[in-house]
């Protein structure tokens, strides 16, 4: 990635060595990624500290008054500066439903990102530096898998959990059984990418070397090839994550997701769609807006990052 | 040739057989499928006669042996919720989600190749870089977000098309379709478009990058030196060079048609098969449930399999490449 040209000091200073490389640059370089990278550090950061930064906390019963139920947006004429995007069917302020929303979207799309990355990453290094048997069986399933769309798999292994749940589970449970059906869903395209690098990198010299002195199969793999693949698994994941709240969002709107008591943006636009046809448009188009936002900006990010690390396109 | 098919068609009867298991452990052990039919106050012998009579007391391999028979044939007994035969309610919606998804399918193909041609042609003109900012917005749009939108813009402010159903059927033999009648077609538009949508960026985007990959190889340079007019290097060169891939992901594509149609259902009260499947998801009907996926996996190993063999037809050099590393792997 930032390889160093021979005959050049390398700046000792990490922040120096960011600012100094090849990513950094093409970052800065490209407007378009240097808003969306803004954009989607603004989503993350309002997730993230939602109980501050949100005007008011829409699921404390305490502080909803009925009475403030179905408020336009602030520059309508019947709106509120107290409530800047309305208020939904039980007089919650959209603005704050939103950011705990966007909380709930991106806890589950990084989980399960991370839980389809752990299994992807670990049986492609598995199938890639054993081969034989192991990459047979690995690659098969993976393939098998990927004969069926993700959401459909995703949407599958939900409906069960939610069957097989005791219903007084079922609402408690709904986030962790999310994670589980959407990284599951996931995990082969990280399972073939990583095999695919495994197998390059399998055959390098230092990987030679390790093994010759003896180094444990464990260790060399963990140590020294993951690192080596971790470039095309990361871009990966940026676009798993976009993809990771999409898939999140259809679930929920589907009504198999995340319960209306603890609302995720897919949710509030399915409880929101109930009022489209008498004219309450904003309950539903501002939690719409806000999803495709943060998908945009994600994606946006994730295309940039695929083609700063591929040196083809350099 | 013939090894390399028959390896095809043994995949894919491995992979239906995984999913048939699959749905064969839902139905068999999701639930107590004897408390779905017999009353609450049914005594322990009712239940263990109704146990006999359902085989469930067989072996477990018998009673799988079973499942795959009843599964080739059609049967795969009565939904809990509507306590009708599952492979009645299958083929009264399949029309329905067939026609949605052909529609769709054709929408896409038209739209995406033109684009993605042009956009790979003319690589650096704004209207190129405005049709990729776009079809980018295409793919982060949830399909369910389209339909919202869409239904909001036409069927609520403008009032111009119908926000839900099919509008009128017109019924041929078993086969219900919406294209004899002008409220079918006005229908249809809305959720095509909702379900084309996020397809044709794909294949306007897959058809892009392979046409600029085409463009670079020595063959084009080679016919531009000739002096060859642009046309026929665009379309009788590089265009047909980028078919193979093409004809792929559009073929997988209709797979992941028919699963995306089940948000596009949903979102426009469509009353097709994944409409039914989701409304089974939420009753924890699973007979319908295991049904819809065995049904939708066979659809999609079938893709799968002409795919590959199209691709094998199509492409000459793979055939020069399984002959020379026969036995090699991938």
């Amino acid at each position: 990635m930032s390889d160093n040209p021979l005959g050049t000091t390398r700046p000792e200073n990490l922040l120096h060595r960011i600012l100094d490389s090849d990513i950094f640059y093409s970052f800065i370089r490209s407007p378009v990624t240097v808003v969306s990278a803004i954009v989607a550090a603004i989503f993350f950061f309002a997730a993230a500290f939602a109980p501050w930064v949100a005007p008011h906390n829409p699921f404390d019963p305490a502080t909803l008054d009925l009475m403030d139920a179905f408020t336009p947006p602030a520059w309508e004429a019947d709106g509120t500066p107290n409530f800047p995007l309305g208020t939904d069917d039980q007089g919650r302020d959209i603005l704050s439903t939103i950011i705990y929303g966007s909380r709930v979207s991106l806890i589950v799309g990084f989980s399960a990102v991370l839980f389809s990355m752990v299994i992807g990453v670990g049986l492609g290094l598995l199938a890639g530096y054993l081969s034989g048997w192991v990459e047979t069986i690995v690659m098969r399933m993976a393939d098998v898998q990927l004969t069926i769309p993700a959401i459909l798999v995703a949407l599958m292994i939900d409906g069960v959990a939610h069957i097989l749940l005791p219903i007084h589970l079922r609402d408690e449970m709904a986030i962790y059984v999310l994670i589980l059906a959407i990284g599951i869903s996931d995990w082969p395209r990280y399972a073939r990418v990583t095999r695919g690098a495994t197998l390059v990198e399998r055959n390098k010299e230092y990987v030679s070397a390790a093994r010759v002195i003896g180094v444990h199969p464990v260790k060399i793999m963990l140590s020294h090839v993951l690192p080596n693949v971790m470039g095309p698994v990361l871009v990966l994941a940026t676009i798993g994550l976009a993809l990771a709240v999409i898939t999140e969002a259809t679930l929920s709107f589907l009504g198999v997701g995340v319960p209306p008591t603890q609302p995720s943006l897919g949710t509030l636009i399915r409880v929101g769609n109930n009022f489209l046809f008498s004219g309450e448009w904003w309950i539903t188009l501002f939690p719409s807006l806000a999803l495709v936002t943060l998908v945009l900006s994600v994606n946006l990010l994730g295309d940039w990052l695929r083609d700063a690390l591929n040196p083809k396109l350099r | 040739m013939t090894a390399y098919i028959l390896q095809r068609v043994f995949q894919a009867v491995a992979v239906m057989i995984v999913v048939a298991f699959v749905s064969f452990l839902l139905f068999n052990f999701v639930g107590d499928p004897v408390d779905n039919m017999v009353g609450q106050e049914a005594s322990f012998e009712d239940r263990e006669a109704m146990r006999d009579s359902l085989g469930l007391n067989d072996p477990f391999i018998v009673q799988f042996g079973r499942f795959l028979g009843n599964a080739v044939q059609g049967e795969f007994g009565i939904s809990y919720r509507l306590q009708r035969p599952v492979a009645a309610l299958i083929s009264e919606r399949m029309p329905a989600t067939l026609e949605l998804v052909g529609a769709s399918a054709i929408l896409s193909i038209l739209l995406g190749i033109p684009l993605g041609v042009y956009t790979g042609i003319k690589r650096y003109a704004m209207s190129s870089r405005t049709i990729l900012t776009l079809s980018l917005i295409g793919v982060s749009l949830p399909t369910f977000v389209i339909g919202i939108l869409l239904i909001y813009v036409f069927s609520v402010n403008l009032g111009w098309l119908p926000s839900f159903g099919r509008g009128q059927v017109t019924q041929l033999g078993w086969w219900s379709t919406g294209f004899l009648t002008v409220s079918g077609w006005k229908a249809i538009i809305m959720p095509s478009v909702t379900l084309a949508l996020f397809q044709m960026t794909l294949i306007l985007r897959l058809v892009r990058s392979e046409m600029l990959e085409v463009m670079r190889t020595d063959y084009i340079k080679f016919a531009r030196a000739r002096g060859l007019p642009d046309r026929m290097i665009n379309f009788g060169h590089a265009f047909k060079n980028t078919l193979v891939p093409v004809i792929t992901i559009i073929g997988l594509n209709v797979g992941s048609l028919i699963a995306f149609s089940i948000i596009t259902e949903t979102v426009f009260q469509w009353p097709g098969m994944g409409f039914l499947f989701i409304q089974a998801v939420g009753f924890a009907d699973i007979p319908v449930m295991a049904a819809y996926l065995v049904l939708v996996a066979a659809i999609f190993v079938t893709i799968n399999l002409f795919v590959d063999i199209l691709y094998f037809v199509v492409d000459p050099r793979l055939r020069v490449e399984r002959t020379v590393s026969a036995g090699g792997g991938e």
